[in-house]
């Protein structure tokens, strides 16, 4: 993943990002952290790090089990993330993404056969921050806006937990940052 | 574009009815907003109508989270569509049980949703809250993000220490708004107003008060992250505070464990010596006495506060006051312990214990084709994803009482047919949603001027004028 851009700049603790914006956040090789901020485009699929030299990107197919235990089957694209996915394919999962990818919630949150979610990328201080307060969170939980589609992913199965809540409605907490 | 409106699910009904189902929703927030959205998904014969009291929608997603916070804001794209569909009308202007009357509402519509929140705040109860110095978080994080009835707050500023008592996300937020760099904060859409007071601001360290200790200390992690991260400040805490910490940690799970070592890490950091840093700090084991008056008793100078001890064991343990007390001098003091919900309406059942409007899964006691979801169902606790889910169950509830006829909806209502000429007669004209969306271009257009997202406009008379231009 060392190829992909710096933009570092983007992202203060509390400096501003702008409506239509969600967050990637990646570890480089060489373990600087890397805060991707792209614009939501509509119908499209934002793609992440792709090296320049790679061929076009590839096709996976992921299998969703919603809520209600169905599963639904589906070609994603190599780059979108799982919360792109779901919209981009209209997976009917009540209140996901809430927070349009941005680490602001925990309704993306999905879970992971071991096998694959060993294989992810480390997941980083802001995505477990965010976890934390999922509902029904398991040891291979992750955050689906956080997840960019590899071919290596091919055929995997992702879960959709039962209840989409933020446990900060637990903690006691007022409302919202 | 969103998900939501590609795969609306058809609900079959045995027979549709004669006519449209009517709701009317009490309320433009979140609530309101994921309440019709669920409603309109949930069938094609229904038709949502949101009343809002101000002309502008969304509630606290507009006036409660933090400047800058703006990823937060994002679901304002989903309610904008919900407004935007083509059997939803969101009527703005609208003070319902002034202007209008619930039963009014409820015979003009089959269902109607009380989903107004809570615009009050619990008080501290103590003497000296009302001297000047003395804020509701609600009205500073109002004034901040532009309230049209916070915009006279004028907070002083002008002391070294602010007291916050609380310790949840809110009081995190005006600990950060109140100590952010100026650079990062006129980026945002904080109110320029607000950004000019805080420019002046003398404030220099803020402590936020808790009744109870570390390990139940209300925030979260995120928000805690973004104080230990914030430039120009450093962590001013006590560390006998924090006996018997260490030891739990073990025990604790994930969420509260890394939290907890979190601010355990500020104890570590020695800051002694900087200087030219603003502090902030949590102060625990600590409730409200009395306010303090200066010697001319014009305004607060201090607060004194009962030192607790705890008793019981893990979640339920509460804070019992020893005989000793303590003080802090300070210039302003901000409570934050929590917003409540008001009664809107005599016709509509209410719990003054706890300040909400007594329902059975979003079902108003004793009324038929009542309802209520968000904060004025459940208490005014929780994330906008809360409220989402609540409004979720609201919505489902009324769908099943509409799928088993306890709505009847043979018989057809009027909804807004009768509702706005009767607000005319009183002297109240609505404001649509693509009026608002004129009030939308005007602040938008405001704000590119001076580098901000907006500048939202704090006066409802200015914002009707731009509406109905």
């Amino acid at each position: 993943m060392a190829q992909c851009l710096c933009l570092r700049s983007l992202l203060t603790p509390c400096g501003t990002r702008s409506l239509g914006m969600h967050l990637r956040i990646q570890s480089c090789l060489d373990g600087t952290k890397i805060y991707k901020w792209q614009h939501r485009q509509v119908g499209t699929c934002p793609t992440l790090c792709t090296d320049s030299k790679s061929p076009a990107a590839s096709k996976v197919t992921v299998h969703f089990i919603n809520q209600d235990g169905v599963r639904n089957s589906v070609t994603a694209t190599e780059g979108e993330s799982l919360l792109d996915v779901v919209v981009n394919k209209n997976l009917d999962i009540s209140g996901f993404g809430a927070c349009e990818g941005t680490l602001a919630c925990s309704t993306c949150h999905l879970i992971f056969e071991e096998d694959i979610h060993e294989r992810l990328d480390p997941v980083m201080d802001e995505e477990v921050d965010m976890l934390d307060l999922a509902y029904g969170l398991t040891k291979t939980s992750r955050l689906g806006c956080q997840i960019v589609v590899q071919p290596w992913m091919e055929g995997m199965t992702v879960h959709v937990p039962k209840g989409i809540k933020d446990q900060r409605e637990l903690a006691g907490s007022k409302k919202t940052q | 574009f969103h998900l939501f409106f590609t795969c609306l699910r058809v609900r079959s009904f045995s027979s549709p009815p004669a006519s449209p189902t009517k709701v009317c929703v009490v309320g433009g927030g979140p609530a309101g907003f994921y309440t019709a959205q669920s409603l309109l998904k949930g069938s094609p014969h229904i038709q949502v109508d949101i009343y809002e009291r101000l002309p502008v929608p969304f509630g606290l997603v507009r006036f409660g989270v933090a400047p800058d916070h703006p990823e937060v804001k994002n679901v304002i794209n989903t309610f904008t569509q919900t407004a935007q569909h083509k059997r939803c009308h969101f009527l703005g202007n609208v003070h319902v049980g002034k202007d209008i009357t619930i039963q009014e509402l409820m015979q003009a519509y089959h269902a109607v949703v009380l989903s107004y929140g809570a615009e009050g705040n619990r008080t501290m109860g103590v003497s000296g809250e009302g001297l000047p110095g003395v804020y509701s978080a609600k009205d500073f994080v109002g004034w901040y993000n532009g309230l049209p009835c916070n915009k006279e707050l004028q907070p002083d500023l002008s002391h070294e220490t602010a007291v916050i008592l609380g310790q949840g996300n809110v009081a995190l937020d005006v600990a950060r708004i109140l100590l952010s760099p100026l650079d990062l904060l006129k980026k945002t859409d904080i109110t320029q107003n607000a950004l000019e007071t805080l420019a002046a601001s003398k404030v220099q360290r803020v402590l936020m008060v808790g009744r109870r200790g570390p390990l139940q200390v209300a925030c979260t992690i995120k928000e805690l992250r973004e104080m230990v991260n914030m430039p120009y400040t450093a962590p001013d805490m006590l560390p006998a505070d924090f006996q018997h910490v260490a030891q739990a940690l073990a025990d604790l799970p994930r969420p509260r464990k890394r939290l907890t070592e979190l601010i355990m890490k500020t104890l570590n950091e020695d800051h002694r010596g900087r200087q030219g840093v603003k502090r902030w700090g949590f102060r625990f084991f600590r409730s409200p006495l009395e306010v303090l008056p200066s010697a001319d008793g014009s305004r607060a100078s201090g607060i004194r506060l009962a030192v607790n001890k705890l008793e019981g064991v893990g979640d339920a343990v509460t804070a019992v006051p020893t005989s000793e007390v303590d003080e802090i001098a300070c210039g302003m003091i901000i409570s934050s312990i929590g917003y409540k919900s008001l009664p809107i309406d005599p016709a509509v059942p209410f719990d003054f214990k706890r300040a909400i409007v007594p329902n059975n899964m979003g079902r108003v006691e004793e009324t038929t084709g009542l309802y209520c979801s968000g904060w004025v169902k459940r208490g005014p606790t929780g994330v906008i994803a809360t409220t989402m889910n609540d409004s979720f169950d609201t919505a489902r509830t009324i769908l099943q009482d509409l799928e088993s006829g306890a709505i009847n909806v043979s018989v057809s209502r009027p909804g807004s047919s009768e509702v706005v000429p009767l607000l005319e007669k009183r002297g109240v004209r609505t404001v649509s949603f693509a009026d608002w969306e004129k009030i939308n271009a005007e602040e938008t257009k405001q704000g590119t001027a001076v580098g901000k997202p907006r500048e939202k406009l704090l006066d409802v008379r200015e914002m009707l004028a731009v509406a109905w231009t």
